[in-house]
């Protein structure tokens, strides 16, 4: 109000404060009350606005609000369609892959008892070698070995060392190289498997126990036992040359 | 003077009695207040250019406040209550918006 009367706007700001002055004119009070009106329901106005929810909009306002809640309950449905389409995946994924998981650990064990690289317990038959000549030959434990493999024998252990595919017998001074490892009588022959099979198997007539006895004056004990630990290793060298080829079925290979 | 009291005590009115609004004037009520605050305006735009009549004034708001709901009315009764709203709006504002430039060049000559 500091520029009232001092510049070129002096004669407006002149106007509204004659207008404000408290004057007891009818214009005043016209105005006065049709103000206090305006006032009046511009409050209840903004009052009705900050608190208002759907019951001012007209009818066509709800049908689009409807219309726009409707969409976004579709999409929400889709969504939640489609994630719980997902958490199946990934739940049945899961089961899957645990009973994958399962199997090749089975399979794992398996193959490392044929390969040696797992101790074995079971039932089957501990074959003692007396060979107080030492006449028995390599060949003849191999021969040993073939018999009991022919008899379904899961696991063989001869002296300390774990007979397994690649095992080798040589004949060496004062007893047999299995494995390199020096093996000298009595022998010591572990076989887990069938212990019926497996003895009838050594001891059937011309079996290899017969052989023993007669052409290398051998005596040798079959001992069926309940509980045979097979706790000789096989140490596992990676192959060389050969690799994995690939297959189309994991069975296949046999 | 009295005028700026009269708005003052009807806004405390407002305020501290909460009236609901009655359905039926629900969709006129903020255009009656648009068009009440464009009478205000063209109202303090004569009073400026001294030309300010009790009479002319008070039939300006009545007749604004009348018009404007009569708009709405007709346009909710013709299907198209919300576009003529709007319209209604649009042609307030820039009234008041030319009314309070009119204001503004009196009193500040710019």
């Amino acid at each position: 109000m500091s520029a009232a009367g001092a510049g070129p706007s002096g004669q407006g700001w002149r106007v509204l404060l004659e207008a404000l002055r408290p004057r007891l004119t009818r214009a005043q009070l016209v105005a006065a009350v049709l103000l206090g009106l305006l006032g009046f329901a511009l409050a209840v106005q903004l009052h009705s606005t900050a608190g208002q929810g759907l019951g001012s909009l007209s009818q066509q306002d709800l049908v689009r609000v409807l219309g726009d809640v409707s969409q976004r309950t579709q999409r929400l449905q889709q969504e939640v369609a489609t994630l719980e389409a997902t958490k199946r995946d990934l739940t049945s994924g899961t089961g899957g892959t645990s009973a994958a998981i399962q199997e090749a650990r089975a399979r794992a064990a398996t193959l490392a008892i044929l390969a040696g690289t797992a101790p074995a317990v079971g039932p089957g038959v501990q074959i003692t070698i007396l060979d107080p000549k030492g006449q028995v030959r390599a060949a003849r434990l191999l021969d040993l070995v073939e018999e009991l493999r022919d008899a379904d024998a899961e696991a063989i252990q001869i002296g300390s060392v774990r007979v397994v595919a690649s095992t080798f017998f040589i004949d060496a001074s004062g007893g047999i190289s299995v494995d390199g490892v020096i093996l000298q009588p009595p022998y010591t022959v572990l076989a887990i498997g069938d212990q019926r099979s497996l003895t009838t198997s050594l001891e059937i007539p011309g079996g290899i126990l017969e052989v023993l006895r007669q052409n290398d004056q051998a005596d040798a004990v079959v001992t069926p036992k309940d509980t045979v630990k097979i706790t000789a290793l096989h140490a596992l060298t990676p192959p060389q040359y050969a690799r994995p080829a690939p297959t189309a079925s994991p069975s296949s290979g046999g | 003077m009295i005028a700026a009291v009269g708005l003052a005590l009807g806004i405390i009115a407002g305020v501290f009695l909460e009236p609901t609004v009655p359905v039926a004037l629900q969709p006129y009520l903020p255009i009656a207040v648009v068009a009440a605050l464009d009478a205000v305006f063209g109202g303090l735009r004569a009073l400026l250019d001294g030309i300010f009549d009790d009479k002319v004034f008070v039939v300006s708001f009545v007749a604004n406040v009348i018009v404007a709901a009569l708009i709405v009315y007709l346009g909710d009764q013709l299907g198209v209550g919300t576009q003529l709203s709007t319209g209604v709006v649009v042609v307030l504002g820039i009234r008041i918006f030319s009314n309070a430039a009119a204001i503004r060049r009196h009193l500040f000559r710019a």
